[in-house]
């Protein structure tokens, strides 16, 4: 693979925390360098604040108290909340949600390999009935990362129906895992936005879900918030995926995703090749971006 | 297509507090750029472009034209508007064609902006034209997306040229040039190169990216854009451009609720026009972007010209003359009520028509709430009269009702409530035809409304061309609220308001948030310019 730039904040604050005093220069380059890490105008305010009374505080003068203290306060807010996924359940049947084009089946095919290496059996069911190519495209990650599939049918075939007959597959071959891949859907589409409601629906007769994971792109910017919310509030998200931060994209959205829903960040995509998916740990995360 | 609703919205509030002022301080003009770069940034324009914009609205604002302007927040809002049609980049741009054929087109973006499903749209509009294009499936990274190009292409009823089966196998490069050549061969006039969606950062896939353009030399490179997308934007934006050098922008997922600014960054920062948007997931939702009519809707002017564009094309002019006549001669029947519905229908979705009107933004949550089956319905009813109730609707009595109604699957109050409306629609159209002012209870003016045809759009240039700044303002306000000029006939096709759907469609027009004359007055100027 070609050379990459690391994602992070690191080369827009080096600059800033090479000087030896903070002044007015560096609150306002800090300002820019969240802004444009797609923060967010309300987060960058709240951090900015909150580094201003620390500062005072300590009473310090130098920008490297300052970056510390930027680095902590970001881990700080991303660590609040509880990042383990719970895959406790026989099968655990996890829903991968999401807008148009974040990579749900990349994510998808990426975490049945991860769940291989460790020892689970995993089964995939193709829910994604709607985009040409969809199954023949999670088929071929499939087999990439040793799991099963099960596919529509015929084409259109009700997602909730194929959803169920995987559920039932790992129920009755004693499979482990579930993983169900759904169409893309922009928030702002009611009618589609139900079906996912009947796809969760459809599921949970059979039993409990484990994990229904929002896939979020790290491009996005402030819409992130909306996705979040419409998807919580239809499919009961219960933790968040973010893809694509190989690029040069920060993903500052998630932290107001984070704080205003109060869904943690659970897997991180960083590639296009299999085995670029990870955990989440704040502390990772707060250091890469911060530097 | 609410896209910058929410922008709109913003600065709308942002304004309101102006309007009441009669001169604007430094203090208040602060304010308001605070405002906006606030809204701007929460709308994910790009932290430079929006530097860059608060400062040429603020010292445009501080200057003499808004001071000694009759009202300053009027002049404010101008201000933002101009500057938004500057870096939007005016006027619309179309295709480029090879003057001698195949026209080359490559797209290239982010991976999932919708390259994919762009082609196929771009295949089946080029289609649509008379041309003959041919996609050619140069992705052969991600996996199976040969496959969904060749879905796409069916969809579309186009030619599709994949020799390499994909998922990591192959040359996208040699793939491209021979898609060329087999185009030549079967006399194909466009030729449409998908290539693999790569990030900006990464250099051996840019290399790539420009060795396929090096390759088949494209008369046009289109970028590829999701408009959800964040400050990423300049970063990628610049990276493709250093890449592939671009020759123009498509700003994809326009039908969700992103506020859409990526479209001023992209323009702003590269100097490449919009050309197109693609606002859903059918085939057909896609539509060249005009800028200058951008800048409308996010001030929440509305897009009036698109609309009208939109009518022009469901709307049979011979039909609409027919109509008129009838109107006229009083032989309006139920027979053509349904005719003019189905053509309603026709235009498309209802609801996507009229978020384009002026002062949509606030009127979001109803129209969420308008059922289209509702038009289904009335056809059902029409539909279950015999030929002669429909000519002649005073045969219809209890027993004829009933049956209606039963044969319908509706209730006998539907019918009769349908018949009410028929008859109202009859009669206020009658009035309109003869060139007469209607009278609409409980709906109030409905501005931007009844623009449904050409002679509309003639007024529209018209406005007032009154010397008199304020006499000006008020004429248009004039036009604004529905008041037509004399002689002008309102032609069947402006009339969608009496289908009695109207009091569906668009309620809260009236509505105390609707906008007031003086808004209108100001929101005329600038469609008049």
């Amino acid at each position: 693979m070609a050379e990459r730039t690391p994602w992070s904040l690191s080369g827009a604050l080096r600059g800033m925390f090479a000087k030896k005093t903070i002044d007015a220069d560096t609150w306002d380059d800090l300002e820019d360098a969240l802004l444009q890490a797609d923060f967010g105008p309300t987060v960058t305010e709240a951090v900015i604040t909150d580094l201003h009374a620390k500062v005072a505080r300590y009473n310090t003068t130098d920008p490297v108290d300052l970056q510390r203290m930027l680095r902590e306060g970001i881990e700080e807010r991303l660590s609040v909340l509880d990042s383990t996924l719970t895959l406790s359940e026989r099968p655990a049947v996890v829903l991968v949600v999401g807008v148009n084009g974040v990579g749900k089946t990349t994510t998808i095919g990426k975490f049945a390999k991860f769940l291989h290496t460790y020892g689970r059996s995993v089964v995939i069911g193709a829910a994604d009935t709607f985009r040409a190519g969809a199954v023949e495209q999670l088929s071929t990650w499939a087999e990439r990362a040793g799991a099963q599939i099960v596919k529509p049918q015929m084409t259109g075939q009700d997602p909730a129906s194929v959803a169920f007959q995987t559920v039932e597959k790992a129920k009755n071959e004693g499979i482990e895992i579930v993983l169900i891949d759904t169409a893309g859907r922009l928030q702002t589409k009611g009618g589609l936005m139900d079906e996912l409601t009947k796809i969760r629906r459809v599921v949970e007769k059979q039993g409990p879900i484990a994990e229904v994971l929002l896939v979020l792109d790290a491009t996005t910017g402030q819409n992130g918030l909306a996705q979040a919310e419409a998807f919580i509030e239809h499919a009961g998200v219960t933790g968040l995926v973010l893809t694509k931060l190989d690029g040069s994209a920060r993903g500052g959205f998630v932290l107001a995703v984070q704080e205003k829903t109060g869904i943690p960040i659970k897997l991180v995509g960083q590639g296009e090749g299999i085995n670029d998916l990870t955990g989440f740990t704040p502390h990772v995360f707060a250091q890469k971006l911060v530097g | 297509m609410a896209t910058f609703g929410n922008l709109s919205d913003r600065l709308a509030e942002t304004f309101k507090n102006l309007r009441t002022k009669g001169k604007l301080s430094a203090a208040d003009v602060d304010g308001t750029v605070r405002e906006i770069r606030r809204a701007l940034l929460d709308a994910d324009v790009a932290l430079e472009v929006v530097k860059d914009f608060t400062g040429k609205v603020r010292e445009r604002a501080l200057g003499d034209e808004v001071s000694k302007a009759l009202n300053p927040a009027q002049q404010v809002v101008q201000i933002v508007n101009d500057e938004l049609v500057t870096i939007l980049g005016g006027q619309q741009r179309r295709l480029e064609f090879a003057k001698k054929p195949p026209t080359i087109i490559m797209l290239a973006g982010l991976q999932g902006a919708g390259k994919t499903t762009l082609a196929g749209k771009l295949a089946k509009w080029l289609a649509k034209d008379g041309h003959t294009p041919l996609l050619v499936a140069a992705d052969l990274q991600r996996p199976n997306a040969v496959t969904q190009l060749e879905v796409v292409a069916r969809q579309a009823g186009v030619a599709v040229y994949a020799p390499e089966p994909g998922n990591g196998v192959g040359d996208p490069v040699k793939v491209a040039r021979d898609g060329v050549k087999y185009a030549l061969q079967k006399v194909h006039d466009v030729v449409i190169v998908d290539t693999a969606g790569r990030l900006g950062v990464d250099a051996e896939l840019m290399k790539q990216a420009a060795n396929i353009r090096k390759a088949i030399n494209p008369d046009e490179v289109l970028f590829v854009i999701d408009a959800m997308i964040g400050q990423d934007a300049v970063a990628t934006a610049k990276a493709f451009q250093d890449g592939v050098d671009f020759t123009g922008v498509v700003l994809t997922k326009l039908d969700g609720d992103a506020r859409g600014g990526a479209a001023l960054s992209v323009a702003s920062l590269t100097g490449r026009p919009i050309m197109f948007a693609s606002t859903g997931e059918g085939l057909d939702d896609f539509e060249p972007f005009h800028p200058d009519r951008m800048a409308g809707r996010i001030l929440d002017l509305g897009d009036i010209l698109t609309l009208i564009e939109q009518a022009q094309g469901a709307f049979d002019e011979d039909e609409a003359r027919k109509v008129a006549e009838k109107f006229a001669t009083d032989t309006f029947t139920l027979d053509d009520f349904l005719g003019q519905m189905q053509q309603l229908r026709n235009m498309g979705s209802i609801k996507k028509m009229m978020s384009m009107l002026p002062g949509a933004g606030a009127m979001k949550a109803q129209l969420d709430n308008f059922d289209e089956r509702e038009i289904v319905r009335t056809e059902a009813i029409i539909q279950s009269m015999t030929k002669l109730e429909r000519t002649t609707p005073k045969l219809l009595n209890g027993s004829r009702r009933m049956r209606i109604a039963r044969g319908s699957g509706s209730s006998v109050t539907e019918v009769n409530q349908l018949v009410q409306r028929f008859e109202q629609a009859a009669k206020m159209m009658k009035t309109v035809a003869k060139g007469g002012m209607p009278n609409i209870p409980g709906m109030g003016p409905i501005p931007g409304a009844g623009y449904g045809g050409k002679p509309k759009v003639q007024q529209k240039k018209k406005g007032s061309k009154s010397g008199n700044p304020a006499k000006r303002a008020a004429e248009n306000a004039a036009i604004a609220s529905g008041v037509k000029p004399a002689g002008e006939t309102m032609r069947a096709d402006a009339g969608g308001s009496g289908f009695g759907l109207g009091s569906g469609a668009q309620p809260g027009r009236g509505k105390a948030g609707g906008p007031t004359e003086d808004e209108m007055a100001a929101l005329q100027k600038m469609l008049g310019r």
